[in-house]
């Protein structure tokens, strides 16, 4: 027999833990859902721009009636549980319903607070919560005409906002002098309070409300202590919520504001678990979605008897949703006695950037008027990166480092709806936005699955993120603290990576069963990931395992758009000679090769080869003495170089010698992504060093090292990591930041990323300031090159009737 | 009338690989996976004709090479949120491994 979970309370977060539980063990429970509110469960977010008049109620249903049956879970909505019953185990409702349970979940939410002035009972005064006072709203629009907001916070202004746009005049009273004190500092709040006046809100600061007046059991002003008074057909009291705990309290649960829970969202009773607004974890109470999201995904591992993730709290940000006001704050902006801010203003265009700085770490900020590099800012913040390198940029945002990606479109909200926001797949801003309100996506791998922006080449990702953020109103778009390294698994890279290292894990299904997987062969995302940290964890060890390498590396050549392969052999430094230049020509005649191309790396690709050919021309290849580019690989691809002081008048030192000898100790490492190298003989930079993942550049005095660049997507310039004067320390510097990069990056995560992650003052800690380390991890970085260093051509060239190559068998007709 | 043939055994496929067999109708992609079933699919991506045989194969789906449509093995059809279905050829592997395919003419 199945086990029986209940769930009070039809919100989101509720419905969202039972969401994960069907995706985990959809036959493990059978489910009932008790709903106070006569609805489906909705998007409460979405009540604003329904207020705004820009979205209707149908555009908001989560969960639709079908989707109740289908999945078979009965709804009791329109009924409140009035009673818990932890001896029994029951829970009873007021229509009279008795329902046991094995499992209870408490997802009550909460409840807008109504100040006890004199008068609160009186008709037309409200909180705004659900879609009944939405509706009292729409209904007092229609025939009143002042509306007075109590509470300058997000939900009283996106409330207001709404009002006014139905037409009404509206007041906001605020007890402070600052609006949105919890999110904004002064003078963001000021300049919100400006724009807001300037669509025609009116405001009235630092005022108490005294008493709400009256006439035949209707609201029709509200008085202040200051003794004046403002008409009013409605009153919105938006001064904060209360958790709904009074159920809980009842039946004995622990609570102080809210219900305690633990990191499993287990309450007190074993049996009973709570999640959403009404919980108290860690001494923390949650008003806003991203936070419960996460909950609910702890909480289903938990009820279906995985038990092994932890919800360990979050932090979050925030956006205001009104529409054209362009706002996002998170953490402590207003800074600690240690922290200092660094500020960007400029009024004329209304921008003002504020980040607050303690230890080298992002700690908080606020943005206004300019907020593209907000996910950006949140990312820096919760990785907890180190900033000193960039501090002196870090206010102009993510393009300033070098990203000529997206950089100028600023401002999403006044982007129009044709603008083409993803290049690869040529996604409109409309459609985006189309999607996420249609389908009720809410994450950025929802709006890649269903409207293909973003999936491809990535650099559309921040946009993509920003009209989640914009079009649902806060940052449960961006991605999660702790991002999971698929959808197989919770568990990030990081935590893959100790478990493989703690518990000597060696093949791909040993971690799958060690980790619990939830797909037994898990997915081209993470079986590449984990085949990489396998071998470069245990490289003699762990096995190879080449179904779960992508086919380029797989057929050591490239896949062309038409099925064919290319085939690119190592030309040392970019050097060649007339005997080389011949074999390849006569290798092209002889396949037949449909074209000879100089790629941007410096060496020649020969294009259009079937796979059966490969082994044939690997062969004779490599008798004129060529091994594979690795054009295909998460490995060294390139060393790039310049003539330098052998020919160029200009040039200080042997640029070209010094990158065959780095090619020649690098060529065939596998890396977490691939890293290209370049050599350049003076700083003219030729060899355009500064955008590798390892540049040289050759002075007069000896050689600079540089780091973390990138030509692709996102184009990053190099950091200094610093100045060396030999050629063997060159290579020795290389080595190490190769092997440290090798050792600690992500599967799938270039240096540039890497190093904005992790800070570059880490990575000069290890390289430049520690010579033990550095030495280690060369000494690391040489030990595996000895058996790295086997041309993969040669060892396939030997099998080209391998079922691998040719077709198993032709069926003639 | 269709006609079967052995195509070879189970052993020349890589386990969650696939090799290819040439028909009159074009090329086949066979698939073997982690539990030994077989499949063959036109090795042809409904999306831009990506050959599926050089895909990765996970469970019951493959992941085109070229853009990575997910194609399930035992149906041909396109995993949501594409759309799309790949034709597919009776294939079975008999007790000593032997493998043979059945072609509709
Ligand atoms: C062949 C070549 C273009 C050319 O004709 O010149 C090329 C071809 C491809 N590049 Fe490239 N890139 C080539 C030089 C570059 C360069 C220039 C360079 O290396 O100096 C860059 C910018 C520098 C950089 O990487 O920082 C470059 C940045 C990319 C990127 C973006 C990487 C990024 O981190 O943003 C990708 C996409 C990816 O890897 O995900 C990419 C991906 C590709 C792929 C592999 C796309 C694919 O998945 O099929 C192309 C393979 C075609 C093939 O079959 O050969 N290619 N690619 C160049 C090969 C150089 C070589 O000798 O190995
Ligand atoms: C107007 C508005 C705008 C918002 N904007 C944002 C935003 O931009 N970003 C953001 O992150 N968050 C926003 N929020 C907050 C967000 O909506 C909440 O954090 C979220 O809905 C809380 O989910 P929950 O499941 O805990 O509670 P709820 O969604 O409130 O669900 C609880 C449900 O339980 C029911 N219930 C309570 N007691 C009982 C009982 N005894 N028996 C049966 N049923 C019961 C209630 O009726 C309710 O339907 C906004 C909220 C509002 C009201
Ligand atoms: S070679 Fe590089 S830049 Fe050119 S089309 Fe292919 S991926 Fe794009
Ligand atoms: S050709 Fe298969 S996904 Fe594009």
């Amino acid at each position: 027999m199945k086990k029986k979970l209940v769930c009070i309370g039809n919100g989101m977060a509720g419905m969202r833990t039972v969401e994960e539980i069907l995706k985990l063990e959809p036959d493990m429970y059978e489910i009932s859902v008790f709903g106070e509110e006569p609805h489906e469960n909705y998007n409460r977010i979405l009540l604003s721009p329904v207020l705004a008049g820009e979205k209707t109620i149908d555009d908001i249903i989560l969960n639709s009636a079908e989707w109740y049956t289908e999945n078979n879970i009965t709804l009791y909505k329109n009924e409140k549980v009035v009673e818990i019953d932890r001896i029994r185990n029951q829970v009873k409702g007021e229509n009279g319903t008795v329902l046991d349970y094995d499992r209870l979940l408490v997802a009550t939410g909460s409840t807008a607070f109504i100040i006890p002035v004199p008068g609160h009972q009186l008709e037309g005064v409200i909180g705004f919560r659900d879609i009944k006072d939405v509706n009292t709203m729409l209904s007092a629009a229609k025939t009143g005409k002042n509306a007075v907001v109590i509470g300058g916070g997000l939900l009283g202004l996106e409330a207001a906002n709404g009002l006014r746009k139905q037409g009404m005049s509206v007041t906001v009273v605020h007890l402070l002098d600052t609006l949105m004190e919890r999110q904004l500092d002064k003078t963001a709040a000021s300049l919100l309070k400006r724009s807001l006046e300037d669509t025609g809100l009116n405001f009235k600061m630092e005022a108490q409300t005294e008493e709400i007046l009256g006439t035949d059991g209707k609201v029709s002003a509200v008085k202040f202590k200051d003794g004046s008074t403002v008409d009013a057909d409605l009153v919105v009291m938006a001064v904060g919520i209360r958790p709904n705990i009074n159920l809980a309290q009842q039946a004995g649960l622990q609570c102080e504001r809210g219900i305690l829970v633990d990191d499993t969202l287990q309450t007190y009773d074993p049996k009973i678990y709570a999640i959403g607004e009404c919980v108290q974890h860690r001494g923390q109470v949650y008003g806003l979605v991203a936070p419960l999201f996460e909950q609910a995904k702890v909480c289903a591992n938990h009820l279906v008897d995985l038990g092994y993730s932890r919800y360990e709290g979050s932090v979050t940000s925030t956006k205001l949703k009104v529409t054209g006001i362009d706002l996002f704050s998170a953490g402590n902006f207003t800074g600690t006695d240690n922290s200092e801010d660094i500020i960007f203003q400029d009024p004329s265009i209304g921008v003002y950037k504020k980040l607050v700085i303690e230890d080298d770490k992002i700690i908080g900020a606020v943005l206004y008027g300019a907020t593209l590099d907000g996910s950006w800012y949140f990312q820096l913040m919760r990785d907890e990166t180190d900033i000193s390198a960039m501090r002196d940029k870090l206010l102009f945002g993510q393009a300033h480092l070098g990203d000529s990606g997206h950089g100028d479109e600023d401002h999403i909200l006044t982007m129009p709806d044709d603008a083409e926001v993803c290049g690869c797949n040529g996604v409109c801003k409309g459609d985006i936005v189309d999607a996420i309100v249609k389908k009720n996506l809410f994450t950025l791998d929802d709006v890649r699955a269903h409207t293909k922006a973003s999936n491809s080449c990535g650099s559309c990702t921040a946009l993509v993120e920003q009209l989640l953020a914009s079009t649902l109103g806060n940052d449960y778009s961006a991605s999660p603290a702790h991002k999971p390294l698929c959808k197989c698994t919770d568990l990030t890279h990081d935590e893959v990576k100790d478990a493989i290292i703690e518990k000597k894990l060696t093949s791909i299904h040993d971690v799958f069963e060690a980790l619990d997987w939830k797909t037994p062969d898990g997915c081209a995302t993470c079986r590449p990931a984990l085949n990489y940290y396998l071998i470069s964890t245990f490289p003699n060890v762990a096995e190879d395992d080449s179904q779960s390498r992508f086919i380029n590396e797989r057929a050591h050549g490239n896949i062309q758009k038409d099925g064919t392969y290319s085939v690119v052999p190592r030309m040392w430094g970019g050097v060649t000679n007339p005997a080389e230049l011949r074999a390849i020509a006569d290798v092209a005649d002889k396949y037949d090769v449909k074209l000879v191309k100089v790629t941007g790396g410096q060496r020649l690709d020969l294009f259009g080869l079937t796979k059966e050919q490969l082994p044939h021309i690997w062969a004779d290849l490599n008798k004129a003495g060529f091994v594979s580019g690795h054009a295909y690989g998460k490995a060294l691809r390139t060393v790039k170089t310049c003539v330098g002081s052998e020919w160029c008048r200009f040039g200080t030192q042997d640029s070209t010698g010094m990158g065959i000898k780095l090619e020649k100790m690098t060529w065939g490492s596998w890396t977490p992504h691939k890293f290209k190298i370049a050599v350049s003989g003076c700083p003219r930079n030729c060899a355009e060093a500064t955008i590798k993942d390892f540049g040289v550049v050759a002075v007069d005095s000896g050689w600079e090292l540089h780091v973390g660049g990138n030509g692709g997507i996102k184009v990053r310039v190099t950091d200094l990591l610093c100045k060396v004067t030999t050629e063997e320390e060159v290579q020795e510097y290389c080595g190490a930041f190769m092997q440290l990069y090798r050792e600690q990056a992500h599967y799938l995560e270039r240096t540039a990323p890497w190093i904005e992650r992790v800070g570059l003052k880490y990575v000069q800690e290890i390289i430049v300031d520690d010579a033990e380390e550095r030495k280690a991890l060369y000494e690391r970085f040489l030990a595996s090159q000895e058996i790295s260093q086997i041309d993969p051509w040669a060892e396939l060239a030997k099998k080209p009737e391998s079922p691998q190559f040719k077709p198993l068998k032709r069926i003639e007709a | 009338m269709s006609q079967q043939f052995t195509i070879g055994t189970l052993n020349d496929i890589p386990q969650m690989g696939a090799t290819t067999v040439e028909t009159p109708n074009g090329r086949y992609a066979i698939f073997r996976t982690r539990n030994d079933d077989v499949f063959a699919l036109r090795d042809q991506c409904p999306h831009k004709q990506g050959p599926l045989s050089q895909g990765i194969v996970a469970g019951n789906i493959v992941i085109c090479p070229l853009h990575n449509w997910r194609i399930d093995l035992t149906s041909g059809k396109v995993q949501a949120p594409d759309s799309g279905c790949v034709n597919t050829l009776p294939i079975e592997a008999q007790a000593d491994g032997t493998l043979i395919l059945t072609l509709a003419d």
